[in-house]
């Protein structure tokens, strides 16, 4: 079960990734504990497997005019299917990335898996308990979801 | 009447990232016209097989991808070519991955996210600018 201090690595990951990679600050809500999973997927999920000196889950969740607008940010000009569902993955893995910095090299990341909301329950699957990090980025609002044992 | 220069022929670059945005990204944002793109690569055995045949001098490599990694790519083709200029563009941002990653034979480490200065900054200095 992840702690404040944990909590905290997540968190600021999420803001220096919005800050540095799309030029446009996001502001983070309180986390909360989360009970039903399914609920907080939006139209996109990118999902990274934990291994090693933790076990379980985090990703990143959000709606598809999001994912254009930040891919616009990022002078991408194809916000096609492809890209939009290429960009959750990207976010996913540099949030859970850079939480290395943190919980060191044994914290193992997988590449992405992408779910919609047709698949949302591979997302939510999950052993243990979640946080749920809500993000607001300009109109938009997303989530970081993190389940680690 | 004194020769003419011959310009520099521009060093010849590889992307390489799983991520179909961060390849774009990155070749959209170098600006170091000491810098051609003449080849990406979607993981470490796509990159080899590319580098084989293509043999750059420079190399954007990325270090969580499927099929083969980043840091064994690095392996692979630092025994092809010992003198290409390899920066690790990551998010793995613990300090021992990217020891390990110089120790494999790299020469530059820029952590994901990044913006565009970051980015020109980091090139330069791997091409000695």
């Amino acid at each position: 079960m992840l702690d404040a201090e944990e909590v905290r690595t997540f968190v600021q990951g999420t803001v220096h990734f919005f800050e540095t990679a799309t030029g446009h600050p996001a502001t983070v809500g309180s986390p909360y504990l989360c009970i039903d999973k399914s609920a907080v997927v939006q139209d996109y999920a990118g999902v990274i497997g934990i291994s090693g000196n933790r076990e379980g889950k985090v990703y990143f969740t959000a709606p598809r005019g999001m994912l254009s607008v930040m891919l616009m940010c990022m002078n991408e000009t194809d916000t096609g299917e492809q890209n939009v569902r290429d960009l959750v993955g990207e976010v996913a893995n540099t949030i859970s990335g850079n939480a290395r910095r943190d919980f060191g090299r044994n914290f193992v990341i997988s590449t992405p898996t992408i779910c919609d909301r047709n698949n949302a329950a591979t997302a939510a699957a999950t052993t243990g308990r979640s946080f749920v990090i809500p993000i607001n980025w300009r109109s938009y609002a997303a989530n970081v979801v993190v389940c680690l044992q | 009447m004194s020769a003419v220069p011959k310009p520099r022929q521009p060093l010849r670059m590889m992307i390489v990232d799983d991520s179909n945005v961060m390849r774009r990204r990155i070749e959209r944002s170098q600006q170091n016209d000491q810098l051609e793109v003449v080849a990406t690569a979607v993981n470490g055995v796509d990159a080899v097989a590319k580098f084989k045949q293509l043999m750059p001098d420079v190399m954007t490599l990325d270090l969580t991808m499927p099929e083969m990694d980043g840091i064994e790519c690095v392996e692979h083709v630092i025994k092809i070519k010992p003198d290409v200029l390899i920066l690790v563009v990551s998010a793995l941002a613990d300090k021992a991955t990217a020891v390990e990653a110089i120790e494999k034979g790299a020469n530059g480490f820029l952590c994901k996210p990044f913006t565009d200065d970051q980015l020109n900054e980091a090139l330069a200095e791997l091409i000695g600018e």
